[in-house]
Protein backbone atom coordinates (compact mmCIF):
# COMPACT_ATOMS: atom_id res chain seq x y z
CA UNK A 1 0.00 0.00 0.00
CA UNK A 2 1.48 3.70 -0.97
CA UNK A 3 0.24 6.30 1.48
CA UNK A 4 0.15 10.17 0.91
CA UNK A 5 0.08 12.60 4.01
CA UNK A 6 -0.06 15.93 3.28
CA UNK A 7 0.89 18.45 6.08
CA UNK A 8 0.85 22.15 6.59
CA UNK A 9 3.21 24.86 7.49
CA UNK A 10 1.64 26.84 10.51
CA UNK A 11 2.67 29.06 13.25
CA UNK A 12 3.52 26.71 16.27
CA UNK A 13 0.47 26.72 18.70
CA UNK A 14 2.09 27.31 21.60
CA UNK A 15 1.98 30.63 20.05
CA UNK A 16 0.39 33.54 20.38
CA UNK A 17 -0.20 34.97 17.25
CA UNK A 18 -0.95 38.77 17.03
CA UNK A 19 -3.09 40.85 14.75
CA UNK A 20 -1.61 43.73 12.72
CA UNK A 21 -2.59 47.30 13.81
CA UNK A 22 -4.48 48.17 11.19
CA UNK A 23 -6.83 44.85 11.58
CA UNK A 24 -5.38 43.61 7.80
CA UNK A 25 -4.30 40.23 8.84
CA UNK A 26 -2.26 38.38 11.20
CA UNK A 27 0.83 39.76 11.68
CA UNK A 28 3.12 36.33 10.85
CA UNK A 29 6.53 37.82 10.83
CA UNK A 30 9.83 36.37 13.06
CA UNK A 31 6.87 33.78 14.82
CA UNK A 32 7.71 29.34 15.12
CA UNK A 33 6.28 27.67 12.17
CA UNK A 34 5.89 23.88 13.10
CA UNK A 35 4.12 21.20 11.48
CA UNK A 36 0.41 21.39 12.11
CA UNK A 37 -0.16 18.83 14.73
CA UNK A 38 -3.15 17.02 13.38
CA UNK A 39 -0.94 16.47 10.20
CA UNK A 40 1.79 15.40 12.80
CA UNK A 41 -0.50 12.80 13.44
CA UNK A 42 -1.01 11.98 10.13
CA UNK A 43 2.71 11.29 9.47
CA UNK A 44 2.98 9.19 12.52
CA UNK A 45 0.23 6.94 11.41
CA UNK A 46 1.21 6.26 8.41
CA UNK A 47 4.74 5.23 9.48
CA UNK A 48 3.61 3.17 12.06
CA UNK A 49 1.72 1.62 8.98
CA UNK A 50 4.54 0.72 7.05
CA UNK A 51 6.80 0.11 10.35
CA UNK A 52 3.31 -3.10 10.56
CA UNK A 53 4.50 -3.67 7.27
CA UNK A 54 0.93 -2.37 5.68
CA UNK A 55 2.90 0.08 3.61
CA UNK A 56 5.03 -0.19 1.43
CA UNK A 57 5.97 3.82 0.42
CA UNK A 58 4.89 7.10 2.21
CA UNK A 59 5.49 9.89 0.29
CA UNK A 60 4.42 13.57 2.07
CA UNK A 61 3.20 16.70 0.43
CA UNK A 62 3.47 20.11 1.31
CA UNK A 63 1.30 23.36 -0.29
CA UNK A 64 2.56 27.23 0.32
CA UNK A 65 5.75 29.29 0.46
CA UNK A 66 9.09 27.82 -0.40
CA UNK A 67 9.91 27.18 3.34
CA UNK A 68 7.12 23.80 3.32
CA UNK A 69 10.38 22.32 2.14
CA UNK A 70 11.41 22.78 5.77
CA UNK A 71 8.19 20.98 7.08
CA UNK A 72 9.07 18.37 4.57
CA UNK A 73 12.39 17.63 5.93
CA UNK A 74 10.65 17.07 9.28
CA UNK A 75 7.75 14.84 7.46
CA UNK A 76 11.06 12.86 6.04
CA UNK A 77 13.30 12.48 9.35
CA UNK A 78 9.87 10.76 10.93
CA UNK A 79 10.11 8.75 8.16
CA UNK A 80 8.65 9.30 5.51
CA UNK A 81 10.18 7.89 2.15
CA UNK A 82 9.88 10.96 0.29
CA UNK A 83 7.91 14.12 -0.40
CA UNK A 84 6.54 16.20 -2.67
CA UNK A 85 6.88 20.49 -2.54
CA UNK A 86 4.11 22.39 -4.25
CA UNK A 87 5.32 25.97 -3.65
CA UNK A 88 3.39 29.41 -4.29
CA UNK A 89 3.32 32.39 -2.36
CA UNK A 90 -0.63 32.41 -2.22
CA UNK A 91 -2.24 31.70 1.25
CA UNK A 92 -3.94 29.09 -0.41
CA UNK A 93 -7.88 28.11 0.90
CA UNK A 94 -8.99 24.53 1.38
CA UNK A 95 -10.79 24.09 -1.68
CA UNK A 96 -7.58 25.06 -4.28
CA UNK A 97 -5.62 22.66 -1.89
CA UNK A 98 -8.10 19.74 -2.33
CA UNK A 99 -7.56 19.92 -5.96
CA UNK A 100 -3.63 20.73 -5.89
CA UNK A 101 -3.85 17.13 -3.68
CA UNK A 102 -6.54 15.54 -6.02
CA UNK A 103 -4.12 16.02 -9.40
CA UNK A 104 -0.91 14.88 -6.83
CA UNK A 105 -3.19 11.78 -6.10
CA UNK A 106 -3.98 11.36 -10.00
CA UNK A 107 0.47 10.94 -10.12
CA UNK A 108 0.48 9.08 -7.68
CA UNK A 109 -2.02 6.88 -7.25
CA UNK A 110 -1.91 6.06 -3.55
CA UNK A 111 -4.37 3.57 -2.24
CA UNK A 112 -4.79 5.65 1.16
CA UNK A 113 -4.43 9.62 2.01
CA UNK A 114 -4.22 10.31 5.89
CA UNK A 115 -3.95 13.94 6.74
CA UNK A 116 -5.32 15.99 10.02
CA UNK A 117 -8.85 16.81 9.95
CA UNK A 118 -8.20 19.96 10.78
CA UNK A 119 -5.11 23.28 10.63
CA UNK A 120 -4.66 25.41 13.54
CA UNK A 121 -4.74 28.43 11.72
CA UNK A 122 -8.13 28.42 10.00
CA UNK A 123 -9.33 25.62 11.67
CA UNK A 124 -11.52 25.41 8.36
CA UNK A 125 -11.80 21.36 8.64
CA UNK A 126 -12.62 21.20 5.03
CA UNK A 127 -9.63 19.80 2.90
CA UNK A 128 -10.21 16.06 3.57
CA UNK A 129 -13.24 16.25 3.18
CA UNK A 130 -13.34 18.19 -0.24
CA UNK A 131 -10.47 15.86 -1.64
CA UNK A 132 -12.71 13.02 -1.14
CA UNK A 133 -15.66 14.11 -2.73
CA UNK A 134 -13.67 15.59 -6.11
CA UNK A 135 -11.76 11.86 -6.36
CA UNK A 136 -14.98 10.17 -5.46
CA UNK A 137 -13.22 8.38 -2.78
CA UNK A 138 -14.96 7.67 0.54
CA UNK A 139 -14.11 8.96 3.49
CA UNK A 140 -13.01 8.96 7.27
CA UNK A 141 -12.92 12.12 9.29
CA UNK A 142 -11.62 12.53 12.86
CA UNK A 143 -10.09 9.33 13.11
CA UNK A 144 -8.91 7.67 16.80
CA UNK A 145 -8.04 4.22 15.59
CA UNK A 146 -7.66 2.75 12.16
CA UNK A 147 -7.47 -0.48 10.70
CA UNK A 148 -6.90 -2.51 7.89
CA UNK A 149 -9.04 -5.37 7.35
CA UNK A 150 -10.54 -7.24 4.66
CA UNK A 151 -9.03 -4.75 1.72
CA UNK A 152 -10.90 -2.03 3.99
CA UNK A 153 -10.23 0.55 6.42
CA UNK A 154 -12.03 0.26 9.64
CA UNK A 155 -12.01 3.95 11.48
CA UNK A 156 -13.22 4.86 14.75
CA UNK A 157 -14.22 8.39 14.24
CA UNK A 158 -14.16 10.75 17.46
CA UNK A 159 -18.01 12.27 17.14
CA UNK A 160 -20.28 14.44 19.17
CA UNK A 161 -22.02 11.39 20.72
CA UNK A 162 -19.32 9.55 21.42
CA UNK A 163 -17.17 6.74 19.26
CA UNK A 164 -18.53 5.63 15.66
CA UNK A 165 -17.04 2.87 13.75
CA UNK A 166 -17.36 3.18 10.32
CA UNK A 167 -15.78 0.88 7.17
CA UNK A 168 -14.77 2.59 4.48
CA UNK A 169 -13.55 0.99 0.52
CA UNK A 170 -10.07 1.90 -0.27
CA UNK A 171 -8.65 3.82 -1.57
CA UNK A 172 -9.87 6.12 0.85
CA UNK A 173 -9.00 9.81 2.99
CA UNK A 174 -8.70 9.25 6.54
CA UNK A 175 -8.39 12.35 8.76
CA UNK A 176 -6.83 12.34 11.84
CA UNK A 177 -8.07 13.52 15.47
CA UNK A 178 -6.19 13.54 18.18
CA UNK A 179 -5.94 10.68 20.66
CA UNK A 180 -5.16 8.48 16.88
CA UNK A 181 -1.17 8.52 18.47
CA UNK A 182 1.66 10.24 19.94
CA UNK A 183 3.64 11.29 17.22
CA UNK A 184 7.37 10.45 17.76
CA UNK A 185 10.40 12.91 17.74
CA UNK A 186 12.61 12.75 14.96
CA UNK A 187 16.55 11.33 16.34
CA UNK A 188 19.24 13.15 15.01
CA UNK A 189 20.23 10.47 12.51
CA UNK A 190 17.08 10.42 11.28
CA UNK A 191 17.06 13.83 10.28
CA UNK A 192 20.78 13.59 9.03
CA UNK A 193 19.12 11.00 6.91
CA UNK A 194 16.32 13.02 5.57
CA UNK A 195 18.51 15.72 3.96
CA UNK A 196 19.00 12.66 1.58
CA UNK A 197 16.32 12.37 1.03
CA UNK A 198 14.23 13.03 -2.81
CA UNK A 199 11.73 16.25 -2.84
CA UNK A 200 10.26 16.94 -5.98
CA UNK A 201 9.76 20.30 -6.40
CA UNK A 202 5.78 21.29 -8.24
CA UNK A 203 3.90 24.52 -8.89
CA UNK A 204 0.25 25.24 -8.74
CA UNK A 205 0.49 25.47 -12.46
CA UNK A 206 2.07 22.39 -13.12
CA UNK A 207 -0.84 20.39 -10.99
CA UNK A 208 -2.81 23.15 -13.49
CA UNK A 209 -4.95 24.31 -10.73
CA UNK A 210 -5.64 28.41 -10.02
CA UNK A 211 -4.06 28.96 -6.39
CA UNK A 212 -6.13 32.01 -5.83
CA UNK A 213 -8.28 32.25 -2.92
CA UNK A 214 -12.50 32.34 -3.43
CA UNK A 215 -13.47 34.02 -0.08
CA UNK A 216 -11.84 37.23 1.04
CA UNK A 217 -10.54 37.63 4.92
CA UNK A 218 -11.77 41.66 4.92
CA UNK A 219 -11.07 42.20 8.71
CA UNK A 220 -9.33 40.66 11.77
CA UNK A 221 -9.93 41.63 15.25
CA UNK A 222 -9.56 40.57 18.33
CA UNK A 223 -12.70 38.57 20.19
CA UNK A 224 -14.64 40.37 22.29
CA UNK A 225 -13.23 40.25 26.16
CA UNK A 226 -15.23 39.21 28.93
CA UNK A 227 -15.32 41.64 31.86
CA UNK A 228 -13.35 40.12 34.44
CA UNK A 229 -14.79 38.78 37.25
CA UNK A 230 -14.60 38.28 41.09
CA UNK A 231 -12.30 35.84 43.41
CA UNK A 232 -14.13 34.84 46.49
CA UNK A 233 -12.51 34.17 49.69
CA UNK A 234 -14.23 30.69 50.25
CA UNK A 235 -16.62 27.75 49.07
CA UNK A 236 -20.06 29.87 51.27
CA UNK A 237 -19.04 32.75 49.27
CA UNK A 238 -19.05 31.71 46.00
CA UNK A 239 -22.59 29.50 47.15
CA UNK A 240 -24.06 32.89 48.26
CA UNK A 241 -22.88 34.29 44.65
CA UNK A 242 -24.25 31.48 42.68
CA UNK A 243 -28.07 31.57 44.97
CA UNK A 244 -27.96 35.76 44.49
CA UNK A 245 -27.46 35.03 40.69
CA UNK A 246 -30.44 32.21 40.56
CA UNK A 247 -28.34 29.63 38.62
CA UNK A 248 -28.69 27.04 41.77
CA UNK A 249 -31.05 26.20 44.46
CA UNK B 1 -32.68 34.21 -1.71
CA UNK B 2 -33.16 31.06 -0.68
CA UNK B 3 -32.06 28.43 2.00
CA UNK B 4 -31.75 24.64 2.35
CA UNK B 5 -31.01 23.32 6.71
CA UNK B 6 -29.44 19.91 6.74
CA UNK B 7 -31.43 18.95 9.82
CA UNK B 8 -29.37 16.95 12.67
CA UNK B 9 -31.51 14.45 14.23
CA UNK B 10 -31.17 10.71 16.17
CA UNK B 11 -34.37 10.10 14.51
CA UNK B 12 -36.33 10.55 17.59
CA UNK B 13 -35.69 13.94 18.02
CA UNK B 14 -34.31 17.13 16.24
CA UNK B 15 -30.90 18.17 17.47
CA UNK B 16 -31.55 21.38 18.59
CA UNK B 17 -28.17 22.99 16.63
CA UNK B 18 -30.29 22.83 14.18
CA UNK B 19 -32.75 25.56 15.32
CA UNK B 20 -29.82 27.99 15.54
CA UNK B 21 -28.72 26.65 12.33
CA UNK B 22 -32.67 27.87 11.09
CA UNK B 23 -31.99 31.31 12.81
CA UNK B 24 -28.45 31.81 10.60
CA UNK B 25 -30.49 30.94 7.31
CA UNK B 26 -33.26 33.25 7.63
CA UNK B 27 -30.50 35.70 8.62
CA UNK B 28 -29.46 35.61 4.75
CA UNK B 29 -32.30 33.98 3.22
CA UNK B 30 -36.58 34.56 3.01
CA UNK B 31 -37.00 31.33 1.70
CA UNK B 32 -35.83 28.63 4.58
CA UNK B 33 -36.66 25.03 3.91
CA UNK B 34 -34.87 21.69 6.09
CA UNK B 35 -33.80 18.58 4.98
CA UNK B 36 -34.89 15.99 7.33
CA UNK B 37 -33.28 12.67 5.75
CA UNK B 38 -33.21 8.86 7.77
CA UNK B 39 -34.82 6.02 7.88
CA UNK B 40 -38.80 6.10 9.10
CA UNK B 41 -38.27 9.65 10.32
CA UNK B 42 -41.44 11.43 9.26
CA UNK B 43 -42.19 12.03 13.07
CA UNK B 44 -38.86 14.34 13.27
CA UNK B 45 -40.31 15.99 9.58
CA UNK B 46 -43.33 16.45 11.90
CA UNK B 47 -41.22 17.86 14.74
CA UNK B 48 -39.69 20.13 11.96
CA UNK B 49 -42.62 21.82 10.36
CA UNK B 50 -43.94 23.89 13.77
CA UNK B 51 -40.15 25.65 13.66
CA UNK B 52 -41.18 29.15 13.27
CA UNK B 53 -39.84 30.41 9.63
CA UNK B 54 -39.41 27.67 8.03
CA UNK B 55 -41.27 26.70 4.42
CA UNK B 56 -40.88 23.28 3.99
CA UNK B 57 -39.32 20.26 4.98
CA UNK B 58 -38.16 17.93 2.85
CA UNK B 59 -38.51 14.54 3.69
CA UNK B 60 -35.91 12.11 2.48
CA UNK B 61 -36.32 8.14 3.63
CA UNK B 62 -34.42 5.57 2.67
CA UNK B 63 -33.38 2.01 4.44
CA UNK B 64 -29.82 2.92 3.50
CA UNK B 65 -30.03 6.54 5.47
CA UNK B 66 -30.66 4.57 9.09
CA UNK B 67 -27.16 5.16 9.76
CA UNK B 68 -26.34 7.42 7.15
CA UNK B 69 -22.92 8.03 5.96
CA UNK B 70 -21.37 11.24 4.33
CA UNK B 71 -20.92 9.51 0.97
CA UNK B 72 -24.73 9.02 0.80
CA UNK B 73 -25.49 11.95 2.53
CA UNK B 74 -24.05 14.04 0.36
CA UNK B 75 -25.63 12.58 -3.11
CA UNK B 76 -28.89 13.02 -1.65
CA UNK B 77 -27.82 17.05 -0.47
CA UNK B 78 -26.68 17.34 -4.25
CA UNK B 79 -29.92 16.14 -5.61
CA UNK B 80 -31.95 18.39 -3.64
CA UNK B 81 -29.61 21.06 -3.66
CA UNK B 82 -31.60 22.97 -6.85
CA UNK B 83 -31.60 26.51 -6.60
CA UNK B 84 -30.92 26.90 -3.14
CA UNK B 85 -28.10 29.80 -2.77
CA UNK B 86 -26.88 28.74 0.64
CA UNK B 87 -26.66 25.29 2.37
CA UNK B 88 -26.61 25.35 6.06
CA UNK B 89 -25.86 22.75 8.98
CA UNK B 90 -24.74 23.27 12.18
CA UNK B 91 -20.98 22.98 12.90
CA UNK B 92 -21.38 19.55 15.01
CA UNK B 93 -19.41 16.81 13.75
CA UNK B 94 -22.39 15.97 11.84
CA UNK B 95 -22.04 19.13 9.79
CA UNK B 96 -18.19 19.40 9.13
CA UNK B 97 -18.15 15.92 8.16
CA UNK B 98 -20.76 16.56 5.36
CA UNK B 99 -20.79 20.21 4.52
CA UNK B 100 -16.64 20.20 2.88
CA UNK B 101 -18.24 17.14 0.32
CA UNK B 102 -21.27 19.10 -0.74
CA UNK B 103 -19.38 22.44 -0.87
CA UNK B 104 -16.41 20.88 -3.28
CA UNK B 105 -19.06 18.97 -5.63
CA UNK B 106 -20.75 22.44 -6.04
CA UNK B 107 -17.32 24.03 -6.39
CA UNK B 108 -18.03 26.20 -3.27
CA UNK B 109 -14.91 27.61 -1.05
CA UNK B 110 -16.91 26.67 2.32
CA UNK B 111 -17.24 28.73 5.32
CA UNK B 112 -16.89 26.69 8.47
CA UNK B 113 -18.08 27.72 11.80
CA UNK B 114 -19.54 31.06 10.93
CA UNK B 115 -21.10 33.32 14.50
CA UNK B 116 -22.53 35.77 12.58
CA UNK B 117 -24.03 36.91 9.44
CA UNK B 118 -23.11 40.37 8.71
CA UNK B 119 -24.81 40.43 5.17
CA UNK B 120 -25.99 37.36 2.37
CA UNK B 121 -22.52 37.05 1.37
CA UNK B 122 -20.11 38.19 4.55
CA UNK B 123 -19.68 36.24 7.65
CA UNK B 124 -17.55 36.34 11.28
CA UNK B 125 -15.56 33.57 12.38
CA UNK B 126 -12.97 32.85 14.23
CA UNK B 127 -9.44 31.18 13.31
CA UNK B 128 -6.35 30.50 15.52
CA UNK B 129 -7.94 28.59 18.42
CA UNK B 130 -10.35 31.02 19.02
CA UNK B 131 -7.99 33.76 18.97
CA UNK B 132 -8.54 36.06 15.95
CA UNK B 133 -11.95 36.97 15.61
CA UNK B 134 -12.41 37.27 11.07
CA UNK B 135 -14.83 38.71 8.58
CA UNK B 136 -14.64 37.12 5.51
CA UNK B 137 -16.55 37.95 2.58
CA UNK B 138 -17.28 35.20 -0.63
CA UNK B 139 -17.96 36.02 -4.13
CA UNK B 140 -19.50 32.42 -4.72
CA UNK B 141 -22.76 32.55 -6.63
CA UNK B 142 -24.00 30.10 -3.74
CA UNK B 143 -22.71 29.67 -0.02
CA UNK B 144 -21.97 26.44 1.48
CA UNK B 145 -21.78 27.23 5.67
CA UNK B 146 -21.54 25.45 8.88
CA UNK B 147 -22.88 27.28 11.87
CA UNK B 148 -22.15 27.78 15.40
CA UNK B 149 -25.25 26.53 17.28
CA UNK B 150 -24.29 28.82 20.65
CA UNK B 151 -23.43 31.92 18.30
CA UNK B 152 -27.52 31.69 17.23
CA UNK B 153 -30.46 32.27 18.96
CA UNK B 154 -32.22 29.17 18.86
CA UNK B 155 -35.80 29.23 16.19
CA UNK B 156 -38.84 28.82 17.87
CA UNK B 157 -39.73 25.15 17.90
CA UNK B 158 -43.41 25.65 17.79
CA UNK B 159 -45.70 27.94 15.80
CA UNK B 160 -44.55 27.76 12.47
CA UNK B 161 -46.55 25.57 9.61
CA UNK B 162 -44.25 24.13 7.14
CA UNK B 163 -45.66 21.21 4.43
CA UNK B 164 -43.82 18.28 4.31
CA UNK B 165 -42.40 17.56 0.47
CA UNK B 166 -41.05 13.80 0.14
CA UNK B 167 -38.77 14.26 -1.97
CA UNK B 168 -36.66 10.75 -3.92
CA UNK B 169 -33.34 9.31 -2.58
CA UNK B 170 -30.38 8.44 -4.51
CA UNK B 171 -29.11 5.23 -4.29
CA UNK B 172 -26.03 4.46 -1.85
CA UNK B 173 -22.82 4.67 -2.99
CA UNK B 174 -21.49 1.52 -1.16
CA UNK B 175 -18.19 3.62 -0.67
CA UNK B 176 -18.87 3.37 3.00
CA UNK B 177 -20.88 1.98 5.81
CA UNK B 178 -21.63 2.33 9.55
CA UNK B 179 -20.78 -0.28 11.94
CA UNK B 180 -21.21 0.53 15.18
CA UNK B 181 -21.45 3.24 17.72
CA UNK B 182 -20.17 3.87 21.14
CA UNK B 183 -21.95 5.74 23.17
CA UNK B 184 -21.60 6.69 26.90
CA UNK B 185 -25.07 6.33 27.97
CA UNK B 186 -25.47 8.90 30.50
CA UNK B 187 -29.02 10.05 32.24
CA UNK B 188 -27.27 13.77 32.64
CA UNK B 189 -28.20 16.60 30.13
CA UNK B 190 -26.79 16.80 26.77
CA UNK B 191 -23.53 18.88 26.89
CA UNK B 192 -23.88 21.10 23.68
CA UNK B 193 -27.57 22.17 25.29
CA UNK B 194 -27.32 21.56 29.04
CA UNK B 195 -28.52 25.04 31.46
CA UNK B 196 -25.45 23.88 33.62
CA UNK B 197 -21.52 22.66 32.72
CA UNK B 198 -19.34 21.42 35.03
CA UNK B 199 -15.74 20.40 33.61
CA UNK B 200 -12.45 18.89 34.63
CA UNK B 201 -9.28 19.38 33.92
CA UNK B 202 -5.74 18.09 34.44
CA UNK B 203 -5.70 18.93 38.20
CA UNK B 204 -9.10 16.24 38.95
CA UNK B 205 -5.69 13.74 38.37
CA UNK B 206 -7.12 10.95 37.41
CA UNK B 207 -9.97 8.88 35.74
CA UNK B 208 -11.75 7.94 39.58
CA UNK B 209 -11.21 11.59 40.89
CA UNK B 210 -13.52 12.68 37.99
CA UNK B 211 -16.07 10.97 39.89
CA UNK B 212 -15.90 14.23 42.01
CA UNK B 213 -16.91 16.10 39.16
CA UNK B 214 -19.70 13.49 38.95
CA UNK B 215 -20.95 13.79 41.76
CA UNK B 216 -20.93 17.85 41.46
CA UNK B 217 -22.46 18.20 38.14
CA UNK B 218 -25.46 15.51 39.64
CA UNK B 219 -26.08 17.52 42.24
CA UNK B 220 -26.37 20.54 40.26
CA UNK B 221 -28.26 18.86 37.15
CA UNK B 222 -25.59 19.85 34.97
CA UNK B 223 -23.95 17.97 31.71
CA UNK B 224 -20.12 16.99 32.00
CA UNK B 225 -17.26 18.71 30.15
CA UNK B 226 -13.56 18.37 30.16
CA UNK B 227 -10.73 19.92 29.12
CA UNK B 228 -8.53 18.31 26.23
CA UNK B 229 -5.61 17.82 28.60
CA UNK B 230 -8.17 15.37 30.76
CA UNK B 231 -9.55 13.57 27.58
CA UNK B 232 -5.51 13.36 26.14
CA UNK B 233 -4.63 12.05 29.46
CA UNK B 234 -7.71 9.17 29.63
CA UNK B 235 -9.68 10.75 32.76
CA UNK B 236 -12.58 11.99 30.33
CA UNK B 237 -14.10 10.26 27.26
CA UNK B 238 -13.77 12.22 24.28
CA UNK B 239 -17.47 13.30 23.86
CA UNK B 240 -16.33 14.84 26.83
CA UNK B 241 -14.16 17.79 25.06
CA UNK B 242 -15.26 20.97 25.47
CA UNK B 243 -13.20 23.33 23.38
CA UNK B 244 -11.90 24.91 19.81
CA UNK B 245 -11.72 20.80 18.66
CA UNK B 246 -14.16 19.74 20.61
CA UNK B 247 -17.39 20.89 21.53
CA UNK B 248 -18.78 24.52 21.48
CA UNK B 249 -20.82 25.10 24.55
CA UNK B 250 -22.48 28.41 26.01
CA UNK B 251 -24.45 27.30 29.32
CA UNK B 252 -26.39 29.19 32.01
CA UNK B 253 -23.40 28.40 34.22
CA UNK B 254 -19.98 27.12 33.39
CA UNK B 255 -17.88 25.66 36.72
CA UNK B 256 -14.74 24.98 35.54
CA UNK B 257 -12.65 22.62 37.97
CA UNK B 258 -8.57 22.10 38.05
CA UNK B 259 -8.93 23.77 34.54
CA UNK B 260 -5.51 26.29 33.68
CA UNK B 261 -7.71 27.66 30.96
CA UNK B 262 -5.65 27.38 27.94
CA UNK B 263 -6.58 29.27 24.89
CA UNK B 264 -8.46 26.35 23.27
CA UNK B 265 -10.57 25.58 25.95
CA UNK B 266 -11.75 29.14 26.29
CA UNK B 267 -12.63 29.40 22.79
CA UNK B 268 -15.06 26.51 23.94
CA UNK B 269 -16.65 28.08 26.69
CA UNK B 270 -16.44 31.78 26.91
CA UNK B 271 -19.60 32.33 26.00
CA UNK B 272 -20.95 30.87 28.94
CA UNK B 273 -23.22 33.19 31.18
CA UNK B 274 -21.62 32.59 34.33
CA UNK B 275 -18.63 31.38 34.68
CA UNK B 276 -16.74 29.74 38.09
CA UNK B 277 -13.16 28.62 38.21
CA UNK B 278 -11.95 26.56 40.91
CA UNK B 279 -8.38 26.00 40.76
CA UNK B 280 -5.15 26.17 43.35
CA UNK B 281 -3.10 28.25 40.89
CA UNK B 282 -3.80 31.48 41.53
CA UNK B 283 -2.35 32.72 38.06
CA UNK B 284 -3.89 29.90 36.00
CA UNK B 285 -5.68 31.87 32.98
CA UNK B 286 -9.20 30.10 33.91
CA UNK B 287 -9.24 32.95 36.31
CA UNK B 288 -9.04 35.64 33.39
CA UNK B 289 -12.69 34.72 32.29
CA UNK B 290 -14.19 33.96 35.57
CA UNK B 291 -17.13 35.79 36.95
CA UNK B 292 -16.31 34.20 40.14
CA UNK B 293 -12.66 32.47 41.05
CA UNK B 294 -12.06 30.64 43.87
CA UNK B 295 -8.15 29.85 44.77
CA UNK B 296 -8.18 26.45 46.48
CA UNK B 297 -7.37 22.49 46.44
CA UNK B 298 -10.13 21.57 44.40
CA UNK B 299 -10.35 18.24 46.62
CA UNK B 300 -11.37 19.94 49.93
CA UNK B 301 -13.60 22.58 47.52
CA UNK B 302 -15.78 20.44 45.92
CA UNK B 303 -16.73 18.17 48.19
CA UNK B 304 -17.59 21.19 50.47
CA UNK B 305 -19.02 22.68 47.34
CA UNK B 306 -21.53 19.59 47.26
CA UNK B 307 -22.51 19.78 50.37
CA UNK B 308 -23.68 23.43 50.69
CA UNK B 309 -25.56 22.91 47.21
CA UNK B 310 -27.38 20.48 48.86
CA UNK B 311 -27.87 22.52 51.95
CA UNK B 312 -29.05 25.14 50.23
CA UNK B 313 -31.47 22.58 48.05
CA UNK B 314 -32.84 21.38 51.11
CA UNK B 315 -33.76 24.25 52.68
CA UNK B 316 -35.61 25.70 49.25
CA UNK B 317 -37.44 22.05 49.75
CA UNK B 318 -38.44 22.54 52.91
Amino acid sequence: MKILVPVKRVVDPNVKVRIRADGSGVDLTNLKMAMNPFDEIAVEEAIRMKERGLAREVVAVSIGEPRVLETLRTALAMGADRAIAVETEVAVQPLEVAKMLKAIVEREQPDLVIMGKQAVDDDSNQTGQMLAALLGWAQATFASRIEIVDGEAEVAREVDEGIEVIRVKLPAVITTDLRLNEPRYASLPNIMKAKRKPVDRLTPADLGVDPSPRLIYTRFEEPPRREAGIRVESVDELVEKLVEKGVIG
Amino acid sequence: MSALVVAQHDHARLDPATLATVTAARALAEEVDLLVAGHEVRPVAEEAVGIAGVRRVLLAEAEHLAQPVAEDLCELVLAVAGDYEALLAPATTFGKNLMPRVAARLDVAQISDIVAVLAPDTFQRYIYAGNVLTTVHTRDARRVLTVRATAFEKAQAQGGAAEIVTVAVPPATGLARFVRREVHASERPELTSARIVVSGGRGVGSKENFQLIERLADVLGAAIGASRAAVDAGFAPNDWQVGQTGKIVAPELYVAVGISGAIQHLAGMKDSKIIVAINKDPEAPIFEVADYGLVADLFKAVPELIEKIEKVKRERAA
